[in-house]
């Protein structure tokens, strides 16, 4: 199945490789290489062994049996740092540097130029100033790396490694926040790196990004090692396919997201489930207004910073309004709280799942309820037996694979975690449902089943409101798109207009002035 | 503890520590029990029992409602300064009639917590912040209604409440076990306990999830108040004086300490009301040990500050998973 690895020219090889975990087999007589100057492709669904993979590699944990071979000689390195000394950096989705300090404090942290026994700041600012250019990347360096952009700072980890001379670079989904122009640069500054012969690891789901850069990809499922080869010989479904361990001609059948591709349009009354007008937020939202009907999704469609969580949380009261309504089926929600809206029948699925979703040490159980819990209580005690009965329709339903309904929620993977959400929402039986990044982050699985079930909500008459970022997802996903630009409304695509080449037109013809995006604006593209 | 941590072949380190921090302090308990009991035979008689309880019921008391702030991840440090605040208020209306007298304690217990909660849940000061300037303050206040001097109280009805007992044990001990009856209650089996846990753990969710997570802060701090103005009450009865500069003094501490003891998380989320309790004993059990070896009180708090940092690293130890 495998190609043996030996002398294959590999920087970073790890040869039959096992590592398990108490009632998991985490990595299973693993084979993965790395050559110098290609970019290198590891995918799978989570809990395929991935980062279990790349945590034995740079030192977290230690094979269980195998070998982990660096510049033709076995290692073991006893910790991350160690690895990083060696040459194996890796770059993680939140950057782990200093927030507070300056960009070029930590792009030297711990390797100061001194003088006089003293930092040479002026040096060390010329330093990282010269170090980012090299990348295109035209920042103030003396600004504290917290305000600076993500990708931003994602730039000054990559810069940091590269420049204590690494041999191996291992990102693990490095464009998860970025917008797409900083996207950009880290794919140009990632050809440059392969260029200087430097090995990358890329981990990531995102399809498109995997065919633009990578040169070969090694393919992972449930701790095995199932696909190697170069990145051009397979098709995406071919991909998709070997990921999944399903038949490549059933993805074809369900297209590339789990949405039909035709949807009855909304038939019914005309009357809009939801009503939004003139929602407006200082600074951050102006005058905006829309209609859903009730078996509609309306897609929300804008860059990075355009107002569409803001829209999405001015509607469910999370986010103060200056002025504006919403009207749920016709009836004003008086107050401005969510939960107003949550009674008049509008949720919200957040964007950030850990942050604003998820009630970490609480149980699958307790998170599913916990907005519903007034509702199913009796004089304000908890009532079990209507508990476990909505927790065990929608674990059934919504497929949540969680060893019982006691886990803790926070032990779920994230695909999981974000069906414990949807659940938590869906058992209120709302009208509206505003899905902001519903897929995000999750397992190709968890989201094809994300993808479905909104469909299926929609068919059953709920308005849906959908923001991605996934130009794919948003189209195939929405009847409707609205686009939005600076918290304002600049253009609806409706019909044949759905279409990738429409909202790329009408994403394009809204060119994002200064002002508010004044971090992303200072990559210099 | 031992059986648990036998059958497994490997040390595994975090699971000893989460097991330390859920149950070590019951273990502690009775490892100090039959020490004491074994050095000396009538440490265990229930006459001594008693005055340790007398001793630690204001403690567990004020525990309580600290742990429930703690679990919605504030903390508050104006519990020693409403007791003081009560030693002040019982002086003044006991010319009314006790009852009118302990009301309007808990009356000021109440206030001074509407205080310190709003200061949290409208204005988002920090809990630390809201409740130190509460801590202050209310100390002044109580000195300057009462005077600088302590005053006796002489109420049978007050001072019974503070030193009789019913069925061998201090009524006040009674009263107390009710009470953590009905918090233990409330946080397991209704609705608002679960969302004020749910609300600790994480406020953005909770908010967004349609929880009244202003009004659930609100509560906590006004429970806390009451329950250290009753606190305060009883600690009037007891000694039957009204020394506002001196009662409740490092109050807060003891509490904060009996509920990390009692393996509460700092961080919230989480509330453990028979552990709290089992952690303000276990406090109780310490000094008591020490005073009956004739130890000074010097060194004992340095043994107190030992044990918080014990009880906190295995708490550290859990979540650093």
């Amino acid at each position: 199945m495998t190609t043996p690895t030996s002398a294959a020219g590999n920087v970073l090889e790890l040869v039959g490789v096992s590592k398990q975990f108490p009632g998991v087999r985490a990595l299973e007589s693993v084979d993965f290489g790395v050559r110098p100057g290609e970019v290198h492709a590891l995918v799978g669904e989570n809990g395929a062994g991935k980062s279990t993979l790349i945590k034995v590699a740079t030192g977290v944990y230690t094979a269980d049996s195998g070998q982990v071979r660096y510049q033709d000689s076995p290692v073991s390195f006893a910790s991350p740092l160690e690895a990083q000394h060696a040459g194996i950096s890796t770059i993680y989705q939140e950057v782990n540097l200093v927030p507070l300090m300056s960009a070029a404090r930590n792009l030297y942290l711990g390797r100061e130029p001194r003088r006089f026994g003293l930092i040479d700041v002026a040096k060390m600012r010329a330093d990282a100033r010269r170090a980012l250019k090299r990348y295109g990347i035209d920042i103030n360096v003396s600004r504290p790396l917290r305000s600076l952009g993500l990708g931003v700072q994602q730039m000054v980890a990559i810069a940091r490694a590269v420049d204590i001379d690494a041999r191996v670079v291992i990102m693990d989904e490095p464009t998860s926040s970025l917008e797409q122009r900083e996207a950009e640069t880290l794919f140009r500054v990632i050809a440059q790196l392969r260029e200087s012969g430097i090995g990358i690891v890329y981990v990531s789901h995102r399809l498109d990004e995997l065919y633009r850069i990578c040169d070969r990809v090694t393919v992972m499922r449930d701790g095995k090692v199932v696909h190697v080869g170069d990145m051009a010989d397979v098709d995406r479904l071919k991909l998709v396919s070997l990921m999944l361990g399903r038949d490549a001609s059933e993805v074809r059948r369900s297209g590339a997201t789990a949405f039909g591709d035709t949807r009855s349009t909304p038939s019914g009354s005309d009357t809009p489930v939801l009503h939004a007008s003139g929602l407006t937020a200082r600074h951050q939202l102006e005058d905006v207004s829309f209609a859903v009907r009730p078996g509609e999704v309306m897609g929300l469609g804008g860059l990075l910073g355009a107002g569409r969580s803001e829209t999405a949380k001015a509607v469910v009261g999370a986010l103060h309004t200056d002025s504006g309504s919403v009207e749920i089926e016709g009836k004003r929600i008086r107050r401005n709280s969510p939960a107003a809206a949550i009674k008049a029948g509008a949720v919200m699925l957040p964007e950030d799942r850990k942050l604003e979703g998820i009630v970490p040490n609480l149980s699958v159980r307790e998170n599913i309820v916990l907005a519903a819990l007034p509702r199913i209580s009796r004089g304000g005690l908890v009532t079990r037996a209507k508990q476990d009965e909505i927790v065990s329709y929608f674990m059934k339903r919504l497929n949540i694979k969680a060893s019982s309904p006691e886990q803790k929620v926070s032990e779920l993977s994230g695909g999981n975690q974000q069906k414990v959400l949807l659940a938590r929402w869906l058992c209120l039986n709302p009208k509206v449902l505003l899905l902001d990044e519903p897929t995000r982050g999750i397992d190709v699985g968890a989201k094809a089943e994300v993808q479905s079930v909104i469909d299926e909500l929609a068919g059953n008459g709920l308005g849906v409101v959908l923001i991605s970022s996934e130009l794919e997802e948003l189209i195939e996903g929405s009847d409707r798109i609205v686009v939005l630009r600076d918290g304002a409304i600049v253009d609806e695509l409706k019909g044949d207009d759905v279409s990738e080449d429409k909202l790329m037109d009408a994403l394009a013809a809204a060119p994002s002035t200064d002002g508010a995006e004044g971090a992303e604006g200072s990559i210099d593209g | 503890m031992a059986e648990v941590a036998a059958p497994a072949s490997t040390f595994d380190r975090d699971r000893v520590l989460a097991l330390l921090q859920d149950y070590g302090v019951y273990a502690a308990i009775v490892v100090l029990f039959v020490i004491d009991t074994a050095l000396q035979s009538s440490f265990a008689s229930l006459a001594n029992l008693r005055v340790q309880l007398f001793q630690a019921v204001p403690i567990v008391l004020v525990a309580l409602g600290m742990a429930l702030v703690i679990g919605t991840a504030g903390i508050d440090l104006s519990v020693g300064a409403v007791i003081a605040l009560t030693s002040a208020v019982i002086p003044l209306y006991l010319g009314y009639g006790v009852w009118l007298a302990i009301v309007m304690s808990l009356v000021g217990g109440a206030i001074s917590g509407l205080i310190g909660g709003s200061l949290v849940a409208f204005l988002k000061v920090q809990p630390i912040i809201a409740t130190l300037a509460l801590m202050i303050g209310l100390r002044g206040l109580a000195v300057i209604m009462n005077g600088a001097t302590a005053k006796p109280v002489d109420d049978p009805t007050l001072n019974a409440l503070g030193i009789d007992s019913w069925l061998g044990l201090p009524e006040m001990a009674w009263i107390a076990a009710g009470l953590v009856v009905v918090v233990a209650f409330v946080i397991r089996r209704t609705t608002v306990g679960r969302q004020l846990v749910a609300v600790g753990d994480n406020a953005a969710a909770s908010s967004l999830a349609g929880l009244p997570v202003r009004r659930i802060l609100l509560m906590v701090y006004v429970l806390s108040g009451v329950f250290s103005a009753f606190a305060g009450v009883l600690l009037v009865g007891h000694g039957a004086y009204a020394d506002p500069a001196n009662y409740g003094l490092n109050y807060e501490l003891s509490a904060i300490t009996a509920v990390v003891v009692g393996g509460t998380p700092l961080s919230g989320g989480r509330i453990r009301v028979v552990g709290t309790v089992a952690g303000a004993l276990f406090m109780q059990l310490i000094t008591a040990t020490l005073i009956q070896h004739n130890v000074r009180a010097s060194y004992e708090q340095m043994v107190e500050a030992a044990i918080i940092v014990a009880a906190v690293y295995a708490a550290r130890g859990r979540s650093g998973r």
